[in-house]
């Protein structure tokens, strides 16, 4: 067998230097990681403490519980699949869409829903382009909204009533992780999700003070239930409608 | 009886046995406590795995098996049931894979085909089709070569006695966990890396047995230097755990939930999703890949290596540059500019490493081109290498932010990812299991050459058909989306540009429709080679030794 470790190298060119690698396996491994770690580290790291990342905007908030639960049906069925949720600064686009996405747009996400790939329009700013009946009628049958679509029906969100029990536990873990829920939002969570259903609720009006400016209605056209196409016609009508782009300066992130 | 085979087992088995029976407990109590059916059943199936798991533990002993030796006669004792399991494991994935693929290009050219109910629309299907054909398809594949590769290559048998069944069979097993969660609902929602938090625990400690079993057979091994194709084993073994745990750092809603929520939001979520996703490409489905091509394809064309020199600057270069890339798929974007830059720049860079490994992969025929004439699985290979050589071209090209623009969003990422797909990483994959089957079933030769020359010209039509549906179709829509009339307005609605899709998406599944049908001879000759092919004679020489190191 030929054992290259015991016929001395000619002459030490840098390739023999590589043997340390070949012949030990965990600095094989060490150098590894190292050489991966570089590029993850200086293209991440900085993210988080960067103050650019993230523009100063008015109007950001939390998603209610009943747009929490929608956006869970949302992730759920896949609509990242072929929506993405990030309008670019290209003309074409601002002009179809709106003004283009911010990162402060999409800082309470867990997870970002930006997409890959547009089989259907951007839904950034879909929020209050449409109709509540629009959507109940297109999420039921789109080709009778749109006769040359190629969305999938979802017929079954109108039929299912909405599992909420845990909407306050799901708060708790998010803002543990960083979103801003005050400790009444979370306690209250189950409340609120009714109580945006339904501007009769006897506490409509605590929803309204913690939540301002927030949709509340009966969604889907049926008062009697809460059901998952409630939560998620709150959620597609909230979405790209929070952020003030009138006191919004965008020269103030340059630096 | 029963009593006296658990006497015989070793610590380690009774170990087994005693985790085994703790975690099925352990997971009917979660199943019964849970009000989520789809993490109940979940539950259910661990614990019935491990319960036939630790079954197996103690049958096995009751026959009085045991750990087998590492050498007889002095000769290695290769362990080749794992190695056959994934293959064949591989193999129905595979064609699971590709006809879901098959299902959901027919939903986008016939959208009635979703049925509109919960499991068989496309949202749902399509997280299905990824994970099929790259995590089980893909994942087998690298599993029955790299645990084949390291053997051979070392003359050492495969470390651990139930360890590597553990990794082929609990890797499987994530795939089912994972493939009916999508099905029922249960997803992360991140592309590539949709099963939630119990799944992902789960594989890790698949995952860390993996490579422990990988690096102790490499600790086996008679020669000082690990050959070439084990550096981009262990590369992507130790690469795809950082990326799992970086890009799955979830906090469940609670231990009966099957929902969790990620630690990072926004933009850092979106910047570990691609750092992710992308070095998912470039290390399970390239580096895990580019492994297979350093040892199948000088062991099938009887020539070492082209060069030593470029194995080690590939190798280096490729890993370093990679880890980068994952900002070309936030171009324009609200991620920062200079992160999309670098990641520009690097996608660019690595253009050229990539073109390193695909030269370093052909040259290595020199003075065995003629074997592409008579030897339809080395061509197979060998067309894989330059399908490879062909969507790293086309992925620095993309990644150019003026080209991204127009490209971004639409099919062309899609024709794109099915270039290094169906021609990379399927064609090596293929030539790999056509060269494995006849070895590990000790078999003279495959059943039909014939049939793989079928299979190639089949499934190479198939992707021809798909790539440029795609290009036509992605250019078409990006350039529709951009139009303007002379007087100054968008030309065309969304849905214009959607109804304009409909000719391109019948070509694609048609496309794909050939590449299964491909796929299909091939099982059957597979199967027919196990079954009819002569067997190797006993007085014959066992098959060359492993390869030499590179050098």
């Amino acid at each position: 067998m030929s054992d290259i470790s015991q016929t001395p190298a000619p002459k030490r060119s840098i390739w023999s230097r590589h043997k340390i690698f070949e012949t030990n396996s965990i600095i094989m491994i060490l150098g590894v990681l190292v050489v991966i770690s570089i590029g993850g580290l200086v293209e991440i790291a900085p993210l988080f403490y960067l103050k650019s990342t993230i523009e100063k905007v008015d109007g950001m908030r939390p998603y209610t519980p009943l747009e929490l639960a929608g956006r869970a049906i949302y992730v759920r069925e896949g609509c990242y699949n072929c929506h993405s949720q990030m309008i670019r600064p290209l003309r074409d686009e601002v002009e179809r869409y709106g003004p283009y996405s911010l990162a402060a747009e999409s800082m309470y996400d867990k997870p970002f829903q930006w997409g890959s790939k547009r089989t259907g329009p951007d839904l950034a700013r879909v929020g209050g382009k449409y109709s509540d009946d629009w959507h109940l009628q297109h999420l039921n049958t789109p080709r009778q909204i749109v006769p040359q679509s190629i969305m999938p029906g979802y017929p079954f969100l109108a039929k299912t009533d909405l599992e909420y029990g845990d909407i306050g536990t799901a708060m708790k873990v998010q803002s543990f992780t960083g979103i801003p829920y005050s400790a009444a939002m979370m306690e209250s969570a189950i409340d609120d999700l009714r109580a945006q259903t339904d501007p009769d609720h006897p506490k409509a009006a605590d929803f309204a003070k913690r939540y301002p400016k927030a949709n509340v209605r009966d969604f889907d056209g049926n008062p009697q239930r809460i059901t998952e196409a409630d939560a998620l016609i709150a959620y597609l009508q909230v979405l790209g409608t929070l952020v003030d782009f009138k006191t919004y300066d965008n020269k103030a992130n340059l630096r | 009886m029963a009593t006296g085979a658990i006497r015989n087992m070793t610590g380690g088995e009774q170990f087994g046995a005693l985790a085994l029976a703790l975690f099925g407990i352990f997971c009917l109590i979660i199943a019964g406590l849970t009000e989520s059916g789809p993490y109940a059943f979940h539950m259910v199936v661990f614990a019935l795995a491990s319960t036939w798991a630790f079954r197996a533990l103690i049958v096995r002993r009751y026959h009085g098996q045991g750990p087998e030796p590492d050498f007889i006669d002095g000769k290695p004792n290769y362990n080749f049931g794992p190695v056959k399991f994934s293959t064949v494991a591989a193999m129905f994935w595979g064609i699971a894979g590709f006809l879901v693929g098959l299902v959901i290009a027919l939903q986008l050219a016939f959208p009635v085909l979703n049925l509109d109910m919960p499991w068989t629309n496309f949202g749902r299907l399509r997280p299905l089709h990824t994970s099929a054909v790259i995590f089980a398809f893909g994942g087998n594949v690298l599993l029955a070569t790299s645990f084949y590769v390291v053997q051979r290559t070392c003359h050492a048998r495969l470390a651990g006695d139930i360890a590597p069944w553990f990794v082929v069979l609990g890797y499987n097993l994530f795939i089912v966990i994972a493939g009916t969660g999508y099905l029922l609902g249960i997803t992360q929602g991140k592309e590539y890396a949709e099963p939630e938090w119990y799944a992902d625990l789960f594989l890790t400690v698949v995952w860390v047995v993996y490579l422990l079993v990988f690096l102790a057979t490499i600790w086996k091994r008679k020669e000082p230097h690990i050959y070439v194709a084990n550096w981009f084993y262990l590369g992507f073994i130790v690469t795809i755990a950082v990326l799992h745990l970086g890009n799955n750092a979830t906090i469940p809603v609670s231990i009966t939930s099957p929902k969790s929520y990620i630690v990072w939001s926004g933009v850092q979520d979106a910047m570990f999703q691609w750092w992710y996703g992308h070095n998912a490409v470039g290390f399970f489905l390239t580096a895990g890949f580019l492994a297979i091509m350093y040892y199948f394809i000088p062991k099938r064309a009887e020539r070492p290596v082209y060069s030593y020199r470029l194995s080690i600057i590939h190798f280096w270069a490729l890993i370093f540059l990679y880890i980068w890339a994952g900002p070309h798929h936030l171009h324009y974007t609200a991620l920062p500019d200079w992160a999309q830059t670098l990641g520009m720049t690097f996608s660019i860079m690595l253009w050229m490493p990539s073109w390193g490994g695909m030269i370093n992969g052909l040259m290595t025929l020199s003075g065995a081109w003629d074997k592409l004439r008579t030897d339809p699985v080395l061509r197979m290979m060998v067309v894989s290498v330059a399908f490879y050589g062909m969507s790293t071209f086309e992925g620095p090209l993309m990644s150019i932010k003026a080209v991204n623009s127009l490209s971004h969003y639409t099919d062309w990422t899609i024709g794109h990812v099915h270039s290094g797909a169906l021609g990379w990483v399927g064609y090596v994959s293929f030539g790999a299991i056509y060269c494995l089957v006849p070895w590990l079933w000790k078999k003279e030769r495959l059943y039909s050459n014939r049939l793989v020359e079928w299979h190639f010209w089949i499934s190479t039509i198939g992707i021809v058909l798909y790539i440029s549906a795609m290009w036509v179709s992605g250019i078409m829509q990006g350039l529709m989306w951009r139009a303007y009339t002379s007087l100054g307005y968008l030309e065309y609605s969304f849905i214009e540009t959607v109804a304009a899709m409909h000719p391109y998406y019948v070509i694609r599944a048609l496309g794909g429709g050939l590449f299964l049908a491909g796929a299909l001879i091939m099982v059957f000759n597979l199967i027919m080679t196990v079954r009819a092919a002569p067997d190797v004679k006993a007085t014959q020489p066992a098959p060359a030794p492993g390869l030499q190191p590179a050098e």
